[in-house]
């Protein structure tokens, strides 16, 4: 138990420090950033005690805003994709889901990337639309979401695998 | 009532989750005003001291070409000495009018509408707000929120922010924003139609507001057209400063201010 809340305190720092530190300074082709810290919410355990969850992912987003200046988009949007996460989890690993017996080193790829792809499409559809929060620019919002959704989920894709305890 | 209690016990995650998000909006559409949120900024202890760390680090990886432009700039200043020699000051009291002070950038911005920079001074080093930063090319932004020992910046590159500017030939002042969009590439507005504009034409500070000197380098028009009731010009300003590259920096500190101010409050 003490294992599990010790490597989510961890997680939570290193993947706040990673994002502010590399990730928003990638910049690639001017603009685009993966937003890597929603791994977290990801990956937190399932439990029964959500609203813990949605506070710590508000945290989570509240932090990230801190040292990127933009006033409560990461954490609207982190907080968005932590009470949707549900719905997914049952839509992406059905029936393992259900009797609590997800274990994420244990999914196979197709399924985490549905996962991922769902959460990550919302999250930043909802980030986007709050950073530019100018409803005369819906395109630039669908353009940055589409493009930004890729960059992270292959991101988030390649950290997790990198850190499964699994042999792929 | 309750069952109003009940309501909320068996909705209690939902109620959360409303109160979180409508708490990150609010933060959100606050942020957006010119007075911004003062508590959720990057020039608070920690996030500074965070940013300085890890600055520490990455500034090795730009020193060769930050020399460059230090001693760049050195040399011109040094031939502005000499060129000047001999001349004095008719009144020191007059002169000096303005105080620099070196700051370093810990974190910078550009890709997002609105764009902060932090800097590693703060109110122990007497910056306040509404001070500007320059760097030897052009101007960075104004001061909008301090810490002890950090300062955050709102920089060009900020969709609410507006800078008093003129032509440099001609001496017509205008407003210069920017769209949101390209990094190189800021607007000026409210620059009459009767006015001869030309491509390559500078644009300098006007100094007609307290927190920049006059003619301080913006930028050159790249392009200009008519706005859509045709008596105003919509200019393109390619700006000086390479915003995406920027490590040292000047504030400006006007030692008139407070006169400036007290004579405003008394016209009002």
């Amino acid at each position: 138990m003490n294992n599990i809340v010790l490597n989510t305190v961890l997680r939570f720092i290193g993947l706040v420090f990673l994002q502010i530190i590399i990730c928003s300074n990638i910049n690639f082709l001017g603009y685009l950033n993966p937003y890597i810290y929603i791994i977290f919410i990801f990956l937190y355990p399932i439990t029964n005690n959500r609203l813990l969850f949605i506070f710590l992912s508000f945290l989570l987003g509240l932090s990230v805003d801190m040292f990127l200046d933009s006033g409560g988009v990461h954490a609207s949007a982190s907080v968005a994709i932590a009470y949707v996460r549900p719905l997914f989890l049952k839509f992406s690993f059905g029936a393992a889901y259900e009797y609590q017996a997800v274990k994420f080193s244990n999914t196979t790829l197709s399924q985490r990337l549905i996962y991922f792809l769902f959460l990550v499409v919302i999250h930043h559809a909802i980030l986007f639309s709050l950073v530019v929060f100018d409803k005369n620019e819906t395109l630039l919002i669908v353009k940055q979401t589409l493009y930004s959704s890729v960059f992270t989920l292959i991101v988030c894709l390649l950290l997790t695998s990198l850190f499964s305890k699994k042999e792929l | 009532m309750q069952q109003l209690f009940n309501f909320f016990i068996k909705n209690k995650t939902f109620v959360l989750f409303l109160l979180l998000f409508s708490c990150g909006l609010s933060l959100t559409i606050r942020s957006n005003g010119y007075h911004r949120s003062k508590f959720i900024n990057s020039s608070n202890q920690i996030t500074g001291s965070v940013y300085g760390t890890f600055h520490s680090i990455s500034q090795y990886f730009n020193l060769k070409k930050e020399n460059e432009i230090l001693l760049n700039e050195n040399s011109r200043l040094k031939t502005l000495v000499f060129s000047r020699e001999n001349l004095t000051p008719v009144d020191t009291l007059l002169e000096q009018k303005y105080d620099l002070f070196p700051s370093l950038i810990y974190k910078n911005s550009f890709a997002l509408p609105n764009n902060y920079l932090t800097l590693n001074k703060g109110q122990n080093d007497s910056i306040k707000e509404d001070y500007g930063v320059i760097t030897s090319k052009g101007i960075v932004g104004i001061i909008d929120a301090t810490s002890s020992n950090y300062s955050r910046v709102l920089s060009i590159l900020n969709t609410s922010s507006r800078i008093n500017v003129k032509l440099k030939k001609t001496n017509y002042f205008g407003i210069l924003s920017w769209d949101g969009k390209s990094p190189e590439v800021a607007q000026l507005k409210d620059v009459q139609d009767l006015v001869k504009l030309s491509i390559g034409d500078t644009i300098v500070t006007s100094g007609y507001s307290s927190t920049f000197p006059p003619n301080i380098p913006v930028g050159s028009i790249l392009s200009y057209a008519l706005n859509d009731t045709e008596d105003l010009y919509i200019i393109e300003v390619k700006l000086f400063n390479d915003m995406r590259n920027l490590e040292h920096v000047y504030i400006i500190k006007n030692t008139d201010i407070n006169e400036l101010r007290a004579l405003n409050i008394s016209d009002e």
